[in-house]
């Protein structure tokens, strides 16, 4: 019976071979994985990177006169002379005089260095302390735009400096005296849109998104678990039954750009709903979230054992007293898991928006659920889009406030699944 | 009263009616000796007076809201002379703004012809006359039906059953809205796309190699029905889906084998949360990295290397949809891996296979089905995907297979045709329609396709 050898003899052969195999499978796997990890930190990394100058803004400090005959203006109680006066030429001078290099000449150069909202700035405070009429003090203002880029990006290729060569010999004057200075953002988290890279913020978007997933709260998260038991829990075996689910399961699936053009052929143009409105947006986003939070609550009803509702029928409760007084209390926790995941989601969400027009530039933060209005991923995609690097960075600055939101509600999540879910 | 206003008014009635259900059902059941003979608890004979003052109310709101603006708009457009009654859609909506316009202050009246400052007065007139009927009406009936409610309360009444029988066809209202949904979007996109297919051939849009609505911006143009052959259009779409599942498939795939079948626990508990980020990021993300970080690298590496690539090209689009789409795959992968019985497993390996001979030879064979309706299912994401390729890929419309080239696609039209301003007649924007017809059927037809699949191979083993 030599076979019989010779077959242990070959199958000891190819071992070798085989182990090989067996190695570079696994090899293809750790590939795999690298590639994926490896594109998820290259993102990370590529939007901290070209984002976390956002989070800094440019100001200068200037020492300004507030000169009644060099402001045309004797009384910043009196609206009408407040109107006429002349906010910018103090800013000018006070530049003017911290740098002593400069001449009569470059008065336009060196407006250029302060932001043109700072003239406003001085006014509003000037209103409020009409004391300081006449005084000199020490003040500090948003530097101009492109002072900020060159401060933070010096000698990067990709950003062009705009900023003369003595322009920017005067800011590394000022610099070098601390006049100009980098510090934390405020203005990003307390302003609206801009066309100004310096004065623009992402308040009003966060506003925006905020009143955008209330209604979309408020609606979808009853709507889902109301038919979530429905299916579950009542629904007769029938075709109506069937025809519901296959549509959940399909909807689950559409491309949320189809709920788009749904909110502007039924909503705006059907309904006559405004255009660019919280209320539209959110319930886009509701229908769109739905199945999402269909199908988890119904896994949540399912977890529920039998036995509690056995018990709850024993004792004499009917079928929707077992369902409300007990069920739902317990799949709850599931629900809410799934509906926080659906939110998420609902939050990140950019294409249907865009087609009922929540993609317009507005400076004001919205106030109620009729005004109009965008929303973070929106004004990251509005900002992407525009050819100022200054707006890139604020761009991902914006995605990283977007992505801070995000991850909150993700390990809120994570966190009520572990503190609220009961294993039977 | 604003609606909202109204609303929460009308839930303060209910909660008052719901006090009064509840106390009156006491009272009548103090004198047959106590809550016991009431025939259901007091709470429901609460809820149903709730109901019985909140819900016609409620309803009646919600459809004076909905169509408020249209009857109004309706009747002040009917004021107005034969020769200013406009001929087109978009000719009316800039009526209608004139006119609110004037109405609200913001343009004075003499500004305008008369009929319109006529109308305009008739509009405010119109807007406060309705909210103040609306008001009237929804609490008339919001008091009236809460009174009836709490009237009838009698200790025989079974409310529980009438509460818990309203209760069963809302559940069942909110299971409709899925329905409703779909028929939403069916309706939504197939009026437009018959009007669109009265004025541009059927043929021409299937099987038009050349697209270009920008030309029908101009009406006395030559040519100026546009271009609207989506040949181009689809094979960009399937040219970037295909990079992207040139990516996606394997990494996800290989991805989920080794965590399924190699990784340790420790591992797997790490790298599958990373993973499921990758899902979690928005599209919008995507783009901006597909956009200002993977495209110029692309352009710049071909230069690098002689050849020439656009700055918009499908690569860079393709690439970064293909990894939105790794966690989709591979958690569709892990799921149809761990529905294989651990018996074929163990059969396998006491046999003498090595992990990898078993993987292979047994269980992916086994698991290709539901493999294949995942695959089919990421297909059906990356062709409906719209963020990624808006902000990456580009506007124009090339024929080509190459990757290096700028190619559009579905969704990209669809976006560019609907944002900003629109006049509803034109056939560009009834294109934007048409096209989403067509991704809904696609979609659609893989979608059921893929779960018919998995379904399928999910019983085989159940």
């Amino acid at each position: 019976m030599t076979d019989h050898t010779s077959q242990a003899e070959l199958v000891r052969r190819s071992l070798k071979g085989r182990y090989r195999k067996e190695r570079r499978f696994r090899a293809y796997g750790i590939v795999a994985i690298a590639i994926a990890l490896t594109a998820l930190v290259t993102l990370f990394t590529d939007i901290i990177g070209k984002g976390y100058t956002g989070f800094l803004k440019t100001t200068i400090t200037l020492e300004v006169t507030m000169d009644p005959d060099l402001m045309y203006l004797d009384d910043p109680t009196d609206p009408k002379q407040v109107r006429m006066a002349d906010f910018v030429a103090p800013l000018v001078a006070a530049v003017d005089r911290a740098l002593p290099s400069a001449t009569e000449d470059d008065q336009d150069a060196l407006r250029r260095l302060i932001n043109p909202y700072a003239s406003s700035e001085l006014r509003d405070a000037l209103i409020e302390n009409p004391e300081w009429m006449g005084t000199t003090r020490t003040m500090s203002f948003l530097a101009h735009s492109n002072v900020d880029v060159y401060v933070k990006h010096k000698g990067d290729a990709a950003y062009s400096i705009k900023l003369t060569d003595q322009q920017q010999a005067w800011v590394d004057d000022l610099r070098a005296r601390e006049l100009v200075e980098t510090s934390f953002n405020d203005v990003f988290f307390t302003s609206g849109d801009s066309r100004d890279p310096a004065k623009a913020g992402v308040l009003g978007a966060i506003v925006g998104s905020l009143l955008t997933m209330i209604i979309t709260l408020v609606l979808a998260f009853p709507i889902g678990v109301a038919a979530a038991i429905y299916l579950e829990e009542f629904a007769p075996r029938n075709k109506l039954t069937d025809f519901i689910e296959v549509n959940i399961n399909n909807l689950a699936a559409v491309p949320s750009i189809i709920f788009g053009l749904l909110g502007l052929a039924i909503f705006i143009n059907l309904f006559g709903m405004p255009r660019s409105v919280p209320m539209v947006g959110g319930l886009v986003l509701t229908l769109m979230t739905l199945p999402t939070i269909i199908i988890s609550s119904r896994a949540a009803i399912k977890s529920v054992p039998p036995s509690v509702r056995e018990a709850a029928e024993g004792i004499g409760a009917s079928k929707m007293q077992v369902v409300l007084h007990h069920v739902l209390p317990l799949a709850l926790p599931g629900m809410l898991t799934g509906s926080i995941i659906g939110m998420a989601q609902a939050l990140g969400e950019t294409a249907p928006l865009l087609l009922i027009g929540m993609v317009a530039f507005i400076v004001e933060i919205p106030e109620g659920f009729f005004d109009a209005a965008t929303v973070l991923p929106v004004q990251v995609f509005l900002w992407a889009g525009s050819p100022e690097l200054a707006f890139i960075e604020r761009a991902s600055a914006a995605i990283m406030v977007l992505l801070a939101f995000l991850m909150t509600m993700n390990a809120l999540a994570i966190w009520l699944r572990k503190r609220l879910e009961r294993r039977w | 009263m604003q609606p909202l206003n109204l609303l929460l008014l009308t839930m303060l009635l209910a909660a008052v009616a719901y006090v009064l259900g509840y106390a009156r059902s006491r009272t009548l059941a103090m004198p047959l000796g106590g809550v016991r003979h009431l025939k259901s608890l007091p709470g429901y004979y609460g809820v149903r007076a709730a109901i019985w003052c909140g819900v016609p109310a409620l309803v009646i709101l919600g459809l004076w809201a909905a169509f408020e603006g249209k009857m109004i708009q309706s009747i002040v457009v009917g004021t107005l002379p034969d020769t200013m009654i406009p001929d087109t859609a978009g000719e009316a909506s800039l009526l209608m703004s004139k006119i609110g316009n004037v109405a609200n202050g913001s343009l004075p009246p003499d500004f305008v012809e008369e009929p319109v400052a006529k109308a305009a007065e008739l509009l405010q007139a119109l807007q406060v006359q309705s909210k103040i009927y609306m008001t009237g009406l929804v609490l008339a009936v919001a008091l009236l039906a809460g009174f009836l409610g709490w009237v009838r309360i009698r200790p025989l009444l079974n409310a529980r059953e009438q509460v818990e029988a309203v209760l069963r066809w809302f559940f069942f209202a909110c299971a409709g809205v899925a329905v409703l949904t779909t028929v939403g979007i069916v309706f939504s996109v197939v009026f437009e796309t018959i009007r669109f297919f009265e004025q541009v051939p059927f043929f021409e849009f299937f099987f038009g190699t050349s697209w270009s609505p920008q030309l029908a911006l101009r009406t006395d143009q030559v040519g100026s029905e546009g271009a609207f052959g989506m040949i181009p259009l689809f094979t960009g779409t399937l040219l970037i889906s295909f990079i992207a599942m040139l990516i996606a498939a394997p990494v996800g795939l290989l991805s989920a084998i080794y965590l399924s079948e190699y990784a340790n626990k420790s591992v797997r508990s790490i790298v599958k949360p990373l993973l499921e980020m990758l899902a979690g990021i928005p599209t919008v993300v995507y783009g901006f990295f597909a956009a200002l970080t993977v495209a110029p690298f692309i352009s710049d590496l071909a230069s690098a290397i002689g050849v020439e690539a656009s700055s918009q090209s499908a690569l860079a689009a393709g690439l970064v949809m293909g990894i939105m789409i790794i966690p989709f795959v591979s958690s569709l992968s892990d799921d149809v891996i761990n529905a294989v019985p651990q018996t074929l497993r163990d059969g396998s390996l006491a046999l003498g296979a090595t992990q990898s001979e078993t993987m292979k030879k047994v269980i992916f064979p086994a698991a290709l089905p539901g493999i294949m309706g995942g695959l089919l299912l990421a297909v059906s994401r990356a062709i409906g995907e719209t963020m990624i390729v808006v902000m990456a890929a580009g506007l124009a419309a090339n024929l080509t297979a190459n990757p290096l080239e700028t190619v559009t696609t579905v969704t990209v039209q669809i976006v560019t045709l609907l944002v900003g301003d629109q006049e509803f007649d034109s056939a560009k924007t009834l294109a934007a329609f048409a096209l989403g017809a067509m991704l809904f059927i696609s979609t659609l037809l893989l979608n059921v396709i893929a779960l018919k699949i998995v379904r399928k191979y999910r019983e085989q083993y159940d």
